[in-house]
């Protein structure tokens, strides 16, 4: 099959049933996307499938070939996406394990809703667990954000 | 298998290493040059050298760049930042050119305090503050000394700015410096650390060096390890804790695309594959045979019943003053209560895993890993090597909470027991064991179950004249490295840290705490804040109780208490707190507070939940929480620590249960077992209280008092005491 991720053209071959997350992670080599629960329950396997967030675990890579996939290492080729601006500035990142998936998240939503509201930001952002308890950071990294995507605009 | 005191090679001197001797001196220095895998040999090297390595802890390069070498692992709790603060505020290197990264095993890495190389109990700061300090001035004296050598002047007539050695209009920075530098003899007296009035790191806020790796996806945590030519193997295990494998049929998982080999492992059962998938998918065609053992009958709602009629009998005294039994018996209206706490797994969001590269004698092991000297001495043992041929790679750790701290190395251990079978089976290939979610949550070496009964007599000021507390519960450190050390007179003083110790005791006339240590075939460990996750649960809910019965203010009678018993610290970070939150101000309808005190790892922590109820399930809105860790290091830091600490142990309270039912655990996956989301974090205000006294804990401190003031909040709220956690209204 063909995958379309981070712009680049993979060709894998791999078992119809296994799921996007270790095609990206064990073939391709790509392990900013993570593995935390297998079921769609903890969000760190969030990407971009043509921009929207998808839990890649649960996704069979078969399902998505051909279709544009983006990682974190896709979301910006210098790290400098709003969310990614608005983390560092409130020093969100704690043991770091599911931030990949809840930029992911976070960047989908404020694609959607460029002024998300607390409520928004509860149900876009309650699919990605975090145990170190970054929640507070992430929701006002989120609000950051926005301002700063509306100042580059 | 468990590691053993005389497997681990002990810290062979650290004074000796900062201070030096002329004699010794010429292999000593804080060298500046040599590229990282001369430190890496250099370090393997060091079990049999009389004094530590050179270049041990920092490293300069020409350009500049401040390498920091750290001693231990960063879980997400900041110490990639803060010991690169300590060091760098003695350099007065540019920090902007600091960059840290983790050590190798070897013994010079070994903690101040626990003398093997590992991160737990919230030391790292503490530990550290001293020797990191050390070395940076130690390197900056040196750097200065080269430079006035070059320049023709006194060291006396150089200043530093930002890592540039100035004197007149002669300048030279630290990277032009660092090979002359690491040519000078070591200084033979002390070198003076800067007095508290002149740091300029210390106590700054300041943002994590490791931010910019994790929010790109670079960082590499030991999941991320991909050796050339990795396979990943995927273990089944006993579904009982001590099940013998009988049998196993790996016909069907063999004869799968992508599965390399089945190998027997003491564990059980490893299928190695082209990658996870594979890996997954032979492991779901195996057919497994278990002798389940006595493990099949254990039943933790059966065990929680023995323990609560175990704490109905004498137990081994674990501190004493008065008549306590006599003043109880004879009170005209003794106030009686049991609190209960579950088994609890760490759920790192990193499921546990450790990547093997075995050769005919060297083994590098690449994982996160809080426990060096231990995995590195349980590989050596497994393999028949020394230790130095045991190479442990430290990734970032994907949390921790004391999980990867295994005195039986059992991640570690395994995996190593997986690449040797497979290489005695031909395959040679480096191989990465990853845990699933369920694997992790029923692997077990969980936060033991507990149970405290306590009990006080009140005097007519309402102040508790005897108190007891009968505790019941697994010891963590039995059978650990730290066991013999630690377990006195059948007491493991983590089964009664915090009770043990209070201030509430210092203030009661007479008291008596006892223990019972019953064992179970459930593998525990310490779990964020160990003993403390229980007896500040018991211990700020039955003062809560205590000053209800008194009918004085939960606020005011903590405070006669702690001043009865010159608690000043705890005092100060009580009033704070309360101040912070607005105790006295109304709240909305159908809101309520609670507080808790509590004191651990040398740090005081106060917090003020406010609580209300919606659909009859307890809702936490804010926290207000003041902190007194001592010299604040990185504020910014404590600051997060305590967020994260607050959403930890409200995990717990509101949901947190490891239950076993026929020798099963019946808790899977985060459905199951349910963590705090970002609908249900509360909104946290944290005051730091600068106390000027020496650096306490920041990892685990913060989450021992949430689970009481949640439950004194929910009494004040609808009347009812919640002695059991998680937290069941109903």
């Amino acid at each position: 099959m063909q995958l379309i991720v981070n712009g680049q053209i993979h060709a894998v071959d791999a078992p119809a049933d296994m799921p996007l997350l270790w095609v990206l992670r064990d073939i391709i080599g790509l392990t900013g996307t993570k593995f935390g629960c297998g079921k769609a329950l903890c969000g760190a396997c969030t990407v971009h499938l043509e921009g929207e967030a998808i839990r890649s675990c649960i996704t069979p890579a078969s399902a998505v070939a051909g279709k544009h996939i983006t990682t974190i290492e896709g979301l910006t080729a210098a790290g400098d996406h709003p969310v990614q601006r608005a983390w560092t500035e409130l020093d969100v990142v704690q043991c770091g394990y599911c931030q990949s998936g809840q930029i992911m998240s976070a960047a989908a939503l404020l694609r959607r809703t460029p002024r998300p509201s607390d409520a928004d930001i509860d149900n876009a952002m309650s699919g990605n667990v975090c145990r170190c308890g970054t929640y507070q950071r992430i929701r006002a990294a989120i609000h950051r954000a926005a301002d700063l995507a509306e100042v580059k605009s | 298998m468990n590691a053993r005191l005389d497997d681990i090679p002990l810290d062979p001197g650290r004074r000796r290493f900062l201070r030096g001797s002329a004699a010794g001196s010429a292999g000593l220095i804080i060298a500046f040059s040599v590229p990282l895998v001369g430190r890496r040999a250099l370090a393997a090297a060091a079990p049999d050298a009389a004094l530590p390595p050179p270049n041990a802890f920092l490293h300069i390069a020409p350009d500049d760049r401040v390498t920091v070498v750290l001693a231990h692992s960063e879980m997400g709790q900041g110490i990639w930042t803060s010991l690169p603060m300590l060091l760098a505020e003695e350099l007065e290197c540019d920090w902007s050119q600091v960059r840290a990264e983790h050590a190798p095993a070897a013994p010079v890495y070994a903690s101040p305090m626990f003398h093997i190389q590992m991160t737990g109990g919230s030391t790292t700061t503490m530990s550290e503050f001293d020797r990191y300090r050390e070395v940076g001035a130690l390197a900056r004296t040196q750097l200065v000394a080269a430079a006035a050598r070059r320049f023709g002047v006194a060291p006396a007539a150089c200043r530093i700015e930002r890592g540039v050695v100035i004197a007149g209009e002669q300048r030279a920075r630290f990277g032009e410096l660092a090979a002359a530098a690491a040519q000078l003899p070591l200084p033979t007296a002390a070198v003076a650390l800067k007095p508290r009035r002149d740091w300029t790191l210390i106590g700054k806020p300041t943002p994590r060096l490791d931010t910019p790796a994790k929010i790109t996806g670079r960082a590499a945590f030991g999941l991320d390890a991909r050796p050339a030519g990795v396979r990943v193997a995927l273990v089944a295990r006993a579904p009982v804790f001590g099940a013998k494998l009988r049998h196993f049929d790996a016909g069907a998982a063999r004869k799968l695309p992508g599965v390399d080999a089945v190998v027997e492992v003491p564990t059980g059962v490893a299928v190695i594959g082209a990658h996870f998938w594979a890996a997954k998918t032979g492991r779901d065609a195996l057919k497994l045979d278990w002798d389940l053992g006595p493990g099949a009958h254990f039943d933790s709602a059966a065990e929680l019943a023995q323990y609560r009629k175990l704490a109905r009998t004498p137990g081994s005294p674990a501190a004493m003053r008065g008549e306590a039994a006599r003043a109880l018996a004879t009170a005209k209206s003794p106030i009686a209560a049991e609190y209960s706490v579950p088994y609890l797994a760490h759920a790192t969001m990193e499921p546990l895993n450790c990547t093997v590269e075995l050769g005919a004698d060297h083994c590098r092991v690449t994982t996160g890993t809080q426990f060096q000297t231990v995995d590195q001495a349980s590989a050596a043992r497994i393999l028949g090597f020394k230790p130095e041929q045991v190479e442990i790679v430290t990734a970032f750790l994907g949390g921790g909470f004391g999980r990867r701290a295994n005195p039986a190395s059992d991640f570690v251990s395994e995996a190593v027991q997986v690449a040797k079978a497979a290489r005695a089976a031909g395959h040679t290939a480096p191989v990465k064991v990853v845990w699933t979610r369920e694997d992790d949550m029923h692997g077990g070496w969980y936060r033991p179950q507990f149970v405290h009964r306590m009990r006080a007599a009140l005097g007519s000021d309402g102040l508790p004249v005897a108190f007891a507390d009968c505790i019941v519960g697994q010891s963590i450190m039995a059978g650990t490295p730290f066991g013999a050390g630690m377990i006195r007179n059948g007491i493991d003083p983590v089964s009664v840290e915090g009770v043990v110790g209070s201030p509430y005791l210092e203030a009661t006339p007479a008291y008596a705490v006892e223990l019972h240590s019953p064992t179970a075939p459930v593998p525990v460990l310490w779990w964020r804040s160990v003993g403390n996750t229980h007896t500040a649960f018991a211990m700020e809910s039955f003062i809560d109780e205590l000053a209800h019965a008194a009918r004085r203010d939960p606020l005011e009678y903590r405070r006669a208490l702690l001043g009865k018993a010159g608690a000043r610290r705890h005092l100060a970070v009580l009033e704070r707190a309360a101040d912070l939150f607005g105790w006295t101000k109304p709240l909305p309808a159908g809101h309520a507070r609670g507080l808790a005190v509590h004191a651990s790892f040398g740090s005081y922590v106060a917090q003020v939940a406010e609580v209300s109820l919606a659909n009859g399930k307890p809702r936490v809105h804010r926290v207000a929480c003041a902190v007194d860790c001592g010299i604040a290091v990185n504020p910014e830091t404590i600051r997060a620590q305590m967020e994260g600490a607050i959403a930890f142990g409200l995990t717990a309270a509101l949901y947190g249960a490891i239950t076993l039912k026929d020798g099963r655990v019946q808790q899977d996956n985060f459905d199951t077992y349910p963590p705090l989301r970002m609908d249900a974090m509360p909104r946290i205000e944290v005051a730091i209280i600068d106390s000027g006294e020496k650096p306490g804990g920041i990892g685990e401190p913060g989450t021992p008092p949430i689970a009481p003031a949640v439950a004194n909040a929910l009494f004040a709220l609808t009347g009812k005491r919640l002695r059991d956690l998680p937290f069941r209204l109903v």
